[in-house]
């Protein structure tokens, strides 16, 4: 799959018995926004950090535009750490500077770019300020600056919103979507799933080291159960627990949430509150994200 | 700017090398930290060679009171001292009980009363020999003018006769006039040898500890292979330590030979000259070790730990070093001088001491090269492999392993 694609395939990394990554493959496409999920120690660092080279892998290959990724090719990407890091004592503009020269830039251009990028996050009065002297907003965004100075090809960024004010996770959002716009594959980890579901293109969803699922949002729910929410104050207790292939899955006040079997219809539902009475509210709602991600994830730990 | 995906742009290794040195230049020499050190090393530097001209001129000097008649034989003591090359002060001291209290005190070394035919010394312990004889003879002298006077001879003229008889002296080696000069020359590059190789290879190790505390190293290592990042930091470095060793020496050698301190420019020249280099090969030598040390914590606070070991090499060679330059030509210091983690700091002093031949530099550097080539290698491997491995401290025996 060329064409400035970023494959991870079949890639598998092991520390002494503990199995990181097993048979781990999943694509990020040019243009596309991927949103890499799972718990706390599920393998999302390990693999964005084996596609970075800083972590070798036991077998599998990453690859992108068709070839594998190499040292020589790796200075294309702009990486995020999940730790964040940069030189506390340098100033912020030598900082972009240098990290954009080691990418490759001539001084002239890391010159150019690193500016840009300080204009961009709005860090103009900061730009000779040493970075341990900055609030933490401040030197999320120069991490950020740090992971775009060079102009990558592919952007990997491992919890890029954690931590941030809801204006900086705006610019954020805005700056992601723009690479993307701009042809970029661009696949980051994050916990807050609202933002992952509102943002990405697609998602993976890993745990225990394996991807559990993968594709775009509507892809992953189209398959589950969906809700209804009932507002009927008549409604006697029990009212909805007789209509075929329907689950009450909460009963209070006059609020009922039920869940349909895929080929059960919801006009029988309706029919069914509206016979007892008025019905204030009657919703129709897909899955969530992170309801999805509870199922996913839930099954798992139940196997 | 290359648009995105460019996919020609990438850094070869001089390039990453000299980007890396680079920076620990800029961000090392700029700092005001790196000046006022500079600055106060000079002061230090310049006090202890001070304090060392004045406690070698003064270590031999013998302060001699004179009281009551004695005072009498003030000039003849003078005399004699200057004929014998003892550094004799003579003061006069008023009574005998004020003369006691100088003597317990220390201020003088000897006081002496009576008359000049019998004369009586006053010491803390004991008397120097040189001036014990010195006093014997003016006695002597003073008995022998009265006997010659008895038997009517001219006193002056019969002494003009005897001074006149002299051995000839021929000796095989001379003694070397600039030997004093030479030890302190030999000292003071001992002690900035020690005092450069000791800071800038902890400043190796401090610099990579900062990388993986502040976790700049993960960002780093994706774009620079651990190689690269570790030889620019070490070259970086080893020019920052080059640029103060050198701006020291040149300072020093310009403010010794303006104030008189020295009259053997050649020599301290070409003392700096070979400390210079000798400078650059211990770094090397110790650069990597500091740097597999270094890289194995992730705190500032558990660093000393991992570098105690090097540290107490390092200053069991400036001890040594102390020594050897009492006696630079003895076999011990020549085995010693040739070890190649004590060369760096102990062959200049005995370059500039006149101590080592030819041979023995060669051996010295052979041996010194190899060393740095070896040390390189595993200080490398430790680097390499140790890293990334943020947390506890990482195990030598792990880290080599791999």
């Amino acid at each position: 799959m060329p064409d400035r694609t970023l494959e991870i395939d079949d890639v598998s990394k092991r520390y002494g018995d503990v199995v990181a990554l097993d048979s781990v493959s999943f694509d990020v496409r040019p243009g596309e926004l991927f949103g890499f999920v799972g718990s706390n120690g599920a393998g999302k660092t390990t693999a964005m950090r084996i596609a970075l080279g800083v972590v070798s892998m036991d077998s599998g290959e990453v690859r992108f535009d068709g070839q594998a990724v190499t040292h020589e090719t790796r200075t294309r990407i702009g990486y995020m750490p999940e730790e964040r890091g940069l030189y506390p004592k340098m100033k912020v503009l030598d900082q972009l500077v240098y990290l954009a020269q080691l990418h490759g830039m001539t001084a002239n251009e890391a010159h150019r770019s690193a500016e840009t990028w300080i204009g961009r996050l709005e860090l103009t009065e900061r730009r000779t300020d040493e970075v341990q002297k900055l609030s933490l907003g401040n030197q999320q965004r120069v991490q950020l600056a740090a992971a775009l100075v060079h102009d990558p090809a592919v952007l990997v960024l491992d919890e890029p919103f954690s931590g941030l004010d809801p204006i900086a996770v705006d610019v954020m959002s805005d700056v992601l979507r723009e690479k993307a716009a701009a042809g970029v594959p661009v696949i980051f980890s994050s916990h807050q799933l609202d933002l992952v579901e509102r943002l990405c293109d697609r998602i993976g969803i890993i745990r225990s080291g394996r991807i559990v699922a993968c594709g775009t949002v509507a892809d992953l729910t189209a398959g589950a159960a969906t809700r209804l929410t009932v507002t009927a104050p008549e409604a006697p207790p029990g009212w909805a627990a007789g209509i075929p292939g329907v689950r009450v899955l909460s009963e209070s006040g006059g609020d009922t949430v039920v869940e349909l079997a895929a080929e059960a219809g919801d006009q029988a539902v309706l029919t069914a509150a509206l016979a007892t009475g008025p019905v204030h509210e009657f919703s129709r709602h897909r899955p969530s994200l992170t309801q999805l991600f509870r199922s996913a994830v839930g099954e798992g730990a139940t196997q | 700017m290359n648009g995105p995906g460019n996919p020609t742009r990438s850094v070869r290794p001089a390039t990453a090398v000299r980007l890396v040195a680079q920076r620990e230049l800029n961000t090392r020499l700029r700092t005001r930290g790196f000046l006022i050190g500079t600055a106060v090393i000079l002061v230090v530097m310049v006090g202890y060679l001070l304090l060392q001209a004045s406690l070698i001129s003064n270590a031999d000097r013998t302060t001699v009171g004179l009281t009551g008649q004695a005072a009498a034989v003030a000039e003849p003591v003078r005399e004699n001292a200057k004929q014998l090359g003892v550094d004799v002060e003579v003061v006069r001291v008023g009574d005998q009980q004020d003369g006691r209290s100088q003597v317990e005190s220390g201020d003088l070394d000897v006081l002496v009363s009576g008359n000049a035919a019998n004369l009586r010394a006053l010491v803390k312990s004991d008397l120097d020999q040189q001036v014990h004889a010195l006093l014997n003879e003016i006695s002597r002298q003073e008995v022998l003018n009265a006997k010659l006077v008895e038997v009517g001879a001219d006193p002056a003229e019969v002494m003009g006769e005897v001074a006149a008889a002299q051995v000839q002296v021929n000796s095989l080696e001379p003694a070397d006039p600039e030997e004093g000069q030479r030890v302190v020359i030999a000292m003071v590059m001992m002690f900035l040898l020690y005092m450069s190789i000791a800071t800038y290879g902890s400043l190796v190790a401090q610099g990579i500890v900062e990388e993986k505390a502040s976790r700049v190293v993960e960002i780093l290592l994706s774009t620079v292979r651990p190689w690269h990042l570790l030889l620019g930091k070490v070259i970086g470095l080893g020019l920052v330590g080059l640029t103060q060793l050198f701006v020291l020496g040149a300072a020093g050698l310009a403010m010794a030979s303006a104030t008189g301190v020295l009259t053997v420019s050649g020599v301290a020249t070409k003392t700096l000259l070979w400390g210079l280099l000798w400078y650059l090969l211990g770094f090397f030598l110790y650069a990597t070790v500091f740097a597999g040390a270094g890289s194995l914590v992730s705190r500032q606070e558990d660093m000393q730990t991992v570098l105690a070991p090097i540290t107490i090499v390092l200053i069991v060679g400036f001890v040594t070093g102390i020594a050897v330059l009492q006696m630079p030509d003895s076999t011990t210091t020549t085995v010693l001088s040739l070890l190649p983690p004590l060369s760096p700091i102990l062959m200049p002093s005995r370059i500039a001491t006149g101590a080592a031949g030819l041979p023995e530099i060669a051996a010295a550097l052979v041996l010194t090269l190899a060393t740095i080539a070896a040390l390189t290698w595993l200080g490398g491997r430790v680097y390499h492999t140790a890293v990334l491995r943020t947390g506890t401290r990482i195990r030598l025996k792990d880290a080599l392993r791999g």
